[in-house]
């Protein structure tokens, strides 16, 4: 299912779609969809859904297979801080570290980004009201959606 | 920033297209036993029943561990466990789902690290050993896929057995290298290891010197490192030590045939560990005579470097001096699949590349090195 949203910043349209029910997606898990030729990754972790480009933009590891880790953090030896459990992927590859919300690369945070996509959960009930056109989705009133921006 | 990953992309894209009609020679792949029952068909009833009740004994703290925890199971690329099952690299069907085809692999050089035979400390069963994973490599890898080549693995530090083997495995005509370890028991160059050099000139096959191994020495000249993150710098330590043990005990100039693969070091430290021979060699000539050139010539001509783990300077144009110094002719890519630190041949080089220096690092190289057809 998609949609023409609002402009974005940069003036160009998003199209808003429809990729996976809430529940389909176990906590911890993943899915791995194509919207508009692009391979995305969307994440459920901590009752938030997150979507990233499946592609790691160092070596290009599908980021499907990154572990999901802690942010560990450290001010002097012998002492740690753990957060944010969940929201960490670590690449499967060579163990880049990318934030899920953001896609802000930990090796090179300046420079190196996973492409993150705005994330939005609707009734399916706010979706049957429309102007929404199912696609290749099908939506019911009874489910909730998990819906990114493109 | 987006600027800046539109323009990432598109360069990659541009290289993509370049690389698809690119065959690629790759220099380093991880073959896996699925279970160790694979090498019975290959190995004595006496050595099957050894395996079993004793198992393997290098010289480390550990038998059925590294000494140093690997930053993901069996070092191997999280994506890179078969669906049916067996550790990563024991399935050749995945295998070339994964990377032969994807990666459009013309030829790839089986590098086997399963137990460890170049450091078995019981060396009649190294020998043992050695024998059923040559034939394993040939028998299960190679026939059933000709793109892959094996290499003639051999427990160094039984010289006779492992000239024997290489004399062996030469005989068919399959091998395409003799592979030996960086930390054996004494450095490569000592003349205990010569009969090696001597047997692989005759084979027309060039050395493989693969990192990892257990001497049982510390893995840095500092001793024993705490960390994992430490330890990994020790691949190229190791190698560089035997760059210099190999060129100032002469070895090239007594195998004036033999050709020298440093295969999983990186090749960063080349131009450093190059400058700095050829100044003590200036200095100190006469006390090592037999060493008649400059040793950066030597490494010019007789030594080639594959590229993974590819070296990733801050400025990714530094990459290009690095290159040209040691010189485009003397890199052959490798991937290191399965395992964590795989390069991919698409993504791995952060630098243009022209076209005539990417046909000769990803495939005229090695196939000069190799003589492939």
């Amino acid at each position: 299912m998609a949609t023409r949203a609002q402009s974005t910043r940069w003036g160009e349209a998003m199209v808003r779609h429809v990729v996976a029910t809430t529940s389909e997606i176990a906590p911890g898990g993943n899915k791995v969809v194509t919207v508009a030729g692009r391979e995305i990754v969307v994440f459920h972790v901590n009752g938030e859904f997150f979507a990233l480009r499946n592609r790691c933009p160092h070596e290009g590891a599908p980021l499907a297979k990154a572990a999901c880790v802690a942010h560990l953090k450290s001010d002097e030896p012998g002492r740690f801080q753990r957060s944010r459990v969940g929201e960490m992927l670590r690449c499967a590859w060579h163990g880049w570290e990318f934030d899920m919300r953001t896609g802000q690369s930990f090796c090179d945070p300046l420079r190196v980004r996973a492409r993150a996509y705005a994330v939005a959960v609707e009734a399916g009930e706010t979706l049957a009201k429309g102007p929404y056109v199912a696609e290749t989705f099908p939506v019911t009133v009874e489910e909730r959606y998990v819906l990114i921006d493109i | 920033m987006a600027d800046v990953l539109e323009r990432a992309d598109a360069q990659g894209a541009a290289a993509v297209t370049a690389q698809d009609k690119l065959k690629v020679i790759d220099c380093d792949i991880h073959p896996s036993l699925h279970a160790r029952a694979d090498l019975y068909p290959f190995l004595a009833k006496r050595w099957q029943h050894h395996l079993e009740t004793y198992g393997g004994h290098l010289r480390t703290p550990f038998t059925s561990t590294t000494p140093y925890p690997r930053s993901s199971p069996l070092l191997a690329r999280r994506d890179a466990w078969p669906p049916s099952g067996g550790p990563p690299g024991s399935n050749l069907a995945f295998m070339r789902q994964q990377h032969l085809d994807p990666i459009n692999i013309e030829f790839g050089m089986l590098q086997v690290l399963d137990l460890l035979v170049v450091s078995q400390q019981n060396q009649e069963f190294g020998s043992a050993l050695q024998r059923a994973i040559n034939d394993w490599q040939l028998e299960c890898w190679s026939r059933p896929e000709p793109r892959l080549k094996p290499s003639i693995l051999v427990s160094q530090d039984h010289v006779e057995a492992a000239v024997a083997e290489i004399e062996r495995c030469a005989a068919t005509g399959n091998y395409v290298q003799v592979n030996i370890s960086p930390r054996a028991n004494e450095p490569l160059g000592r003349r205990r290891y010569w009969p090696l050099y001597a047997a692989a000139q005759a084979a027309n096959l060039p050395l493989g010197i693969h990192v990892g191994g257990y001497g049982g020495h510390a893995p840095t000249g500092g001793g024993w490192p705490s960390y994992y993150n430490e330890e990994h710098h020790s691949n190229a330590h190791s190698m560089a030590a035997q760059l210099t043990s190999l060129i100032i005990e002469g070895v090239p100039e007594r195998f004036p045939r033999l050709k020298f693969v440093f295969i999983e070091g990186g090749f960063g430290w080349v131009p450093a560990i190059s400058w700095r021979m050829d100044k003590h060699w200036q200095r100190f000539r006469d006390e090592v005579p037999h060493v008649r050139r400059p040793p950066s010539e030597t490494v010019r001509e007789r030594f080639w470097f594959t590229t993974q783990p590819i070296e990733e300077p801050e400025h990714a144009g530094d990459l290009r001096a690095v290159i040209e110094w040691i010189g485009v002719d003397r890199l052959l890519f490798s991937s290191d699949y399965p395992h964590w630190d795989y390069d991919d041949a698409h993504s791995a080089f952060k630098i243009p590349l022209t076209d005539a220096e990417r046909r000769k690092i990803f495939n005229g190289n090695a196939r000069a090195v190799y003589a492939l057809g």
